[in-house]
This record gives C-alpha cells, structure tokens and sequence, in this order.
C-alpha cells in the first residue's frame, strides 16, 4: 500500500503489489492532477485511454493472444482500486470498459469476434461500453423493451438504453435486447453494436451529480440493422451472459468505493496535522482521532473482503451473494466516510477547492449503479434463506 | 556491451520512517518499501542503453536479505535482462556492499556499472566511489548525463560549481544523479514476464567476501524538535544574532 504510515500487508503476492505501485505512480503523477478539472468540465479525457492502453491496463483479464495483460480479477480490482484513489469517474469509465465490455466479450465473444474487437478495446484505440439499463428497465432486467427482430442474417434493433456509461465516447457496445417478447428471461439476447451502425444514435450526455467526466448517455436505436455474427453467446441466452459477468462486475467496481475510501483518508490524515486550532493540530484532539480510526477501520475491512470475493473469482469460486456483499458494504461505507471526510475538513470541506464534495458525489454512484443496494441486499437476502433451507 | 546495475531495497520515499522504540534503528514493520529511486534511475539508463542498441544485456544485483528479490523483479519488469541476488541478512554497509559488487564485477564482467550516487536510507554515497577503487575502474559519479562511444563514456556531473564533463575509458562505473532520467512505470504484460527470468542466489560466502560490520551504530533517535524562529527589527540586529548568538560569522 503506498502511504506515508505503516499499513497492514494483505499478502497480495509480489505481482499485485508491483501492478499496485506502478498503477499508483502513473496515476498520481498523470490523473489526479486532472481530476478536479475532469470533474469541473465534465470532459472525459480521451487522451487517458491511450495511456491505459500502453500500461497493459485495459485488458487486464484478457489472455496476450487478444492484446491483453493475462492477469486475473484480484489484479483488476488493485488497478480499479488505484485508479479510483485518482479519479473515481475516470475509473468508473475504466470500469465499464475493461470489465463490462471488454471481459464479456472476452468471456463469450466467437473466435472472430475477440479477434475483431478486443485487440482494439485493449490497446486503447477504441472504446467500450455496456447497455442494458433502459428508461422504464432497471433492476427488473427482464422488463426490458428494446426489440430485436431477425431479418435475414440481420437484426433490427428498436428502441432506448438509458444512462450508459461511456455512451457518448464509446466505439464497441455490448447491447441486450428482447428477441422474444414472449419468451421471459429466455427471450433476451447480447449483441455487440459498432458506433457507425446505420439506424443508431446518442443522445446528449446526461448532467450527473457525480462521477462528472465518466460520460454517459441514452442510446437510440431506429431500424438499426445488426449481423446475426455479432450476437454474443446465441440467441435467447442474453440473461445468462448478464448473469455470468455480474459477479464479476460487481467484484471489480468494488474497487471503487475502496480507492474512494483511501482518497478520503489521503485528505483527511495530512489535513489533520496542519490546521491548528486551540494552537495544536486537530489531529490531537480525540473527536477527530476517534474519526479517522473508523475510518481507517472500515477502509481496511471493506479491503479484506474485496480481496478475498476477489481471490475466489480467481479461484474459479465467485460467490454472487458475497460479490453483492462487497459492493453492498464498501458503497455505503464509501459514501458515509465521505461525508466524514467533509465534516473533518469542516468550512474547507464544503467548498469545491478542496477534493472531498466529488469524494462525496462519486460515491454516491456505487449505491446505485451495478444493482442498487436494495437490490444487491434482496439478493444476498434470498440467495442465503435459499441455501439454508 | 554488458551493463550492471545495482538496485537498493529502502522505505518508500513517501513514508515518513521513525527511530524504533530501542533505538536500535528505523522501523520498518509493515512501512511500503521500494527501488532506491536513485537506483531506478540507474535500472531506466541502462534500459535505454539497451533500447538504443548500445548494451546488449542488462544485470540488475541486490544485496541484501529474501526481500530483495521483490525489487529485482521490479528492475526485471522495467526491462532488465535477468537478476543477481546476493542474499544475506546481515547489516551490510557500503563497504561490504562495494567488496561484494566487486566480486560480482569479476565474475560478470561488465563493461558499465550503473549505480545510484546515494541511497535514501542511509544517504552515505560511498559505495560507488569505493567500488572504484577496489575494482580498480575509473568512476564517474552525479551522472546528469550519460553518452556511451569508442569504447569510452562521457559524463557531465553535477558538482557545486555548475557541471562537468569526463570522459572514462570503459569499463567504468558511473552513479546516477536526479536529473539523468525520468524511470518508467513497469507495463503489466512486462510484470508478468518479469517472473520468468532468470534470478540467480549467491551468497558472500561462495563470493568468498567478509561481511562483518566496521562500524557499529550506537542509538537511532528522530533529529530534535526545530524550535520556533523569531522575528528581528533590523539588519544590524540581525547580524549581531548571527555573530554572537548563533556565532557563524
């Protein structure tokens, strides 16, 4: 862990603590700079993905022959984790494309497919994205309106997505869309969609409370014919490629409100030695010392369970009420040592010179996005009655 | 051409290191350690001799307890050819370190040793110049440049007057400054290919060096407390303070 103070050691192993470090330097030094700017402008910045893409960090989970780095999920959610400590909106866009787009292709792409889109996506060319929240689509997935009707070896796609992220910027998108109204959960189908297809546009990007420069944006699809090659999995398992890659997203977008939780205390520690009041740092005082050791606490527990969902999905043991579980617990606890870091901060705290107000607005986010946390507590809920019955 | 580097295991530069509680030396307990930065800029130098096609391989050596190994690895995944570890967990200083690079200096052969000028640990800037003299090289330290030609180095150095240049006929042993280079950061795909070089263990014993400590460190405590400044009237005041009160001139 790179502080100024001593951290317990999570025994990662030396490749994930050398991929920590080196994330961390290069995020420090070329993101965090930006990140209130980001933030300010709402711009995501383009020339990031370049970077990540020279860093071997867009393909983490993907295996060399596509372009990828070979490494696995605990891997992915250190990076996530790092480059959230940074710019939790650049790394929610990071996210979405690495994991969400990239490793779903990855994971169920044809031969051809991968070979098509995934050397590109990985190297930082293009961008990726995944729609499969719609205006009146949400938690309940299978509610979901976009219709896709076969057409020859084609598929016309009509209808909306609604707040996706990486919309505006992104040139390959993993799409789900109804290819049998009447068909339930069996009727939902993945196809990848390229930018220019004719018959498809974005919407404007949407004006977020947080995570400001991680675009996102409603997508339209008019008559927009799609070949039958670019369905992902095949037809009618649309739910079940969802399905298999939600573990796995939730794991790693728990990296998240993790590298939040860090930025809060890499604000909050240092603001504690230098304002005086009384004529000592209000670090000496035990209100504030009893605030950072919930914080510190609750950062090194929601780390402990991150990294050992994520070492499951590793071991090819990924648990879905655990992966609810760490995103469920590391969200709120994100979005409530936000608020603390504010209150810590006192005057300065509000006003958006100082980085704690976007800590606060990003985390929010995690509650929401990924499955609400009324969601993610239903199914943790449901799965652990089931299994005891 | 074979390059050399020597790479050091220190306390991260960002920690803030405290005296132990006996005073017996720093405490290191679960404080993020990493490459000397000095050394690293060393490691980036000869990574880049070898990308212009001047060093044909890169050795990176650390001395130094198991630990080590990590920050070899770490000069492997910024490209380094392959790793020396000298394993010992004794207190090394540097003229331990500097009989054992010696004795890796005459097994390896290299024609460059690219060191750091200091460590941030112990910030002694020793170790270089005493390899000079007992491998019997020609040395040239607070490298802010490096042009390698005809079998010759070229050196400017930083030095309190401004900067100088020498010229060393190889092999020679320069030691970096902190303006040579701006290090990389280690690519995940060359992470993962950092594992499969290869990394040699030897011991002082089968280098035939004796470690023992010459010195011996009496108490580690943090510098005293900087107290207060004050504020003078005039400069007259002030220069009677700075004569009779702090007595500097």
């Amino acid at each position: 862990m790179n502080s100024s103070y001593p951290t317990l050691n999570y025994h990662l192993g030396e490749e994930i603590d050398m991929l920590r470090d080196s994330v961390y330097q290069f995020c420090q030094k070329e993101l965090a700079p930006r990140a209130q700017q980001i933030d300010s402008s709402n711009e995501f910045p383009m020339d990031m993905w370049q970077k990540f893409g020279d860093m071997g960090l867009l393909g983490i989970t993907v295996s060399e022959t596509y372009g990828g780095s070979a490494m696995g999920y605990l891997a992915h959610v250190v990076a996530m984790e790092e480059i959230s400590r940074a710019s939790a909106s650049v790394a929610l866009s990071y996210g979405a494309h690495s994991n969400l787009c990239v490793n779903q292709i990855f994971k169920n792409g044809s031969e051809q497919q991968k070979q098509k889109y995934l050397p590109k996506l990985c190297s930082g060319e293009h961008i990726g994205a995944l729609a499969m929240s719609e205006p009146n689509a949400g938690s309940d997935v299978v509610s979901m309106a976009l219709k896709a009707e076969k057409k020859g070896d084609h598929y016309i796609l009509n209808g909306n997505k609604m707040w996706i992220t990486n919309g505006p910027d992104a040139h390959t998108y993993v799409i789900y869309a109804k290819t049998d109204n009447s068909a339930g959960s069996k009727g939902i189908t993945a196809f990848i969609v390229e930018r220019d297809s004719d018959g498809f546009s974005r919407h404007q990007k949407l004006d977020k409370l947080g995570m400001r420069g991680s675009n996102t944006c409603e997508l339209v699809f008019q008559d927009c014919a799609v070949p039958a090659a670019n369905i992902l999995g095949s037809v009618g398992q649309g739910v079940k490629v969802l399905m298999s890659g939600l573990d796995y997203e939730r794991t790693v977008l728990a990296g998240g409100p993790v590298g939040i939780m860090q930025a809060c205390l890499d604000v909050v520690l240092p603001y504690l030695h230098d304002r005086k009041q009384f004529g000592q740092s209000i670090g000496e005082f035990q209100l504030m010392q009893g605030k950072i050791a919930d914080m510190y606490t609750e950062l090194a527990a929601s780390r402990a369970y991150l990294y050992a969902v994520a070492r499951a999905c590793d071991l090819g043991e990924s648990s879905r009420k655990d992966a609810a579980g760490v995103i469920l617990y590391s969200a709120e606890k994100a979005t409530q040592m936000a608020l603390q870091a504010i209150q810590a901060l006192g005057g300065n705290g509000y006003i958006n010179e100082f980085t704690t107000g976007r800590l606060l607005r990003d985390a929010k986010l995690y509650e929401i996005g990924a499955g609400t946390s009324e969601i993610r507590r239903m199914l943790i809920g449901r799965e652990l009655f089931e299994q005891s019955r | 051409m074979k390059v050399l580097v020597a790479v050091k295991r220190v306390a991260d530069y960002n920690v803030k290191v405290r005296p132990k509680a006996d005073g017996t030396g720093a405490d290191l307990n679960n404080v993020k350690m990493a490459i000397n930065p000095f050394c690293e800029i060393a490691v980036e130098e000869a990574v880049r001799l070898k990308e212009k096609g001047i060093a044909t391989e890169v050795v990176a050596v650390s001395i130094g307890d198991k630990a080590c190994q990590e920050q070899i690895r770490t000069a492997l995944a910024l490209g380094a050819d392959r790793g020396i570890h000298v394993e010992s967990s004794e207190t090394l200083q540097p003229l331990a370190i500097a009989k054992l690079l010696k004795a890796v200096v005459d097994k390896e052969q290299p024609e460059l040793v690219l060191m750091g000028k200091q460590a941030i640990d112990g910030d002694n800037n020793q170790t270089g110049q005493m390899l000079g003299a007992l491998a019997n090289m020609p040395q040239g330290t607070f490298a802010s440049e490096v042009n390698i030609a005809d079998g010759k180095v070229a050196v400017t150095r930083e030095i309190d007057g401004g900067l100088q240049t020498l010229s060393l006929t190889l092999p020679a042993i320069v030691t970096t400054d902190l303006r040579l280079n701006e290090p990389r950061y280690a690519k995940l795909p060359n992470i993962m290919k950092a594992k499969k070089k290869p990394l040699d263990v030897l011991t002082p014993e089968e280098l035939a060096v004796d470690v023992a400590p010459r010195l011996t460190t009496v108490k580690v405590e943090p510098p005293a407390e900087r107290a207060a400044g004050i504020k003078v009237e005039s400069v007259a005041e002030l220069v009677d303070k700075l004569k009779n009160e702090a007595k500097v001139i």
